[in-house]
């Protein structure tokens, strides 16, 4: 009878790790960026399109890096969240709009020339903006993914924590629910201000 | 249900096909470097399509690096620093094999231990099995005739 019991114990066992492997969400890959200074780059910003922008100019500020694109399906669920956040909270977002056009898998991209990607992607991402509410202090443009990679990017829309010296936080990958926001993002804002 | 299933085959085989098409323009050029695309990019797992590696995967995200890579291979970056860039971006998820360290122990170490521990509770199994069947005492003759009288009691012939 004894060794029945035994069986059962390890069949429970089983279960409750399938059970628990089951419930993680496989999306959510820890990112090697978490602790280590925010990958340099020299973008154009939206709004004034003869100007760039790099992470150091944000140096002595805690910020968020909130990638996007006005294709990105749960970047406008998540959008109301962001425009709510700009006008309570003290603290800049910078908008990374990912690959605008060459993303959107509408476009044939061999038969276009850089330059009508280039104004494409800033008419279509200024529409965007005015359409939904602008949260973002800037919006630099990352048109062909770059710096998409270098922030390990593979779901938009994605989310940083950018502390006063640079270094990332915290990442979250897909849209930013009230959950996430209350429970994750604020406290830490709320940690790194102090 | 089959037509179904049919239909997903053939797209599953045509988004293949593509890729490999994608590749094949390519490999005309450089074949060398076209190989060792091949072989990075078995080894790098599309985190997009995650059962993928990037060599199978027509994500988006896979061609921009399938691109990165090719890129690398040009400037002459050697394998080991290809595969960094990658694991600096995505962590250790983006190889498809992962590195033995602290916390992949049970996972490299985790099958071979299983195997130990059902190899030493067989062996003890029929360790203990052969000592019980040597212990066994035959039937004395007395023993033997009261069995054959109990035997004949219930089947008498």
């Amino acid at each position: 009878m004894n060794r029945y019991y035994w069986i059962l114990g390890a069949f429970a066992a089983l279960v409750v790790l399938l059970a628990v492997g089951l419930n993680l969400n496989p999306r959510d890959v820890p990112s090697p960026l978490v602790g280590k200074p925010a990958p340099a780059f020299n973008l154009n910003v939206l709004a004034t399109p003869d100007k760039t922008l790099c992470p150091r100019d944000m140096q002595g500020k805690v910020w968020l890096l909130n990638v996007w694109a006005s294709w990105c399906v749960s970047c406008r669920a998540e959008h109301p969240i962001l425009v709510e956040f700009s006008k309570k909270v003290d603290v800049p977002v910078i908008g990374l709009n990912y690959k605008e056009v060459r993303g959107d898998g509408g476009f044939d991209m061999s038969k276009m020339a850089a330059d009508d990607e280039k104004k494409l992607a800033f008419q279509r991402a200024n529409a965007w903006l005015s359409q939904h509410g602008d949260p973002y202090k800037l919006t630099v443009m990352d048109l062909d993914g770059r710096v998409g990679i270098d922030y390990g990017v593979y779901g938009v829309p994605e989310t940083y924590v950018v502390d006063k010296a640079g270094i990332i936080r915290m990442k979250h990958t897909g849209p930013i629910t009230p959950d996430v926001l209350g429970q994750k993002i604020m406290p830490l804002l709320a940690e790194l201000n102090k | 249900m089959i037509a179904r299933a049919l239909i997903f085959a053939l797209f599953l085989g045509s988004t293949v096909a593509i890729a490999s098409e994608v590749n094949e323009a390519a490999l005309a050029a450089d074949p060398v470097a076209e190989k060792r695309l091949q072989d990075l990019s078995t080894e790098l797992r599309c985190l997009v399509c995650q059962n993928q590696t990037i060599a199978d995967s027509n994500a988006e995200l896979a061609q921009d690096l399938r691109r990165e890579i090719r890129g690398m291979i040009k400037d002459g970056k050697s394998d080991k620093e290809i595969i960094d860039f990658m694991v600096v971006r995505y962590g250790d998820f983006v190889l498809y094999r992962p590195p033995v360290k602290g916390i992949t122990l049970l996972l490299w170490g985790g099958p071979v231990a299983l195997m130990l521990l059902g190899l030493f509770v067989l062996i003890r199994y029929l360790r203990r099995r052969a000592t019980r069947i040597a212990d066994d005492q035959p039937l004395s003759a007395d023993e033997t005739s009261r069995a054959d009288a109990l035997l004949k009691e219930i089947n008498p012939k």
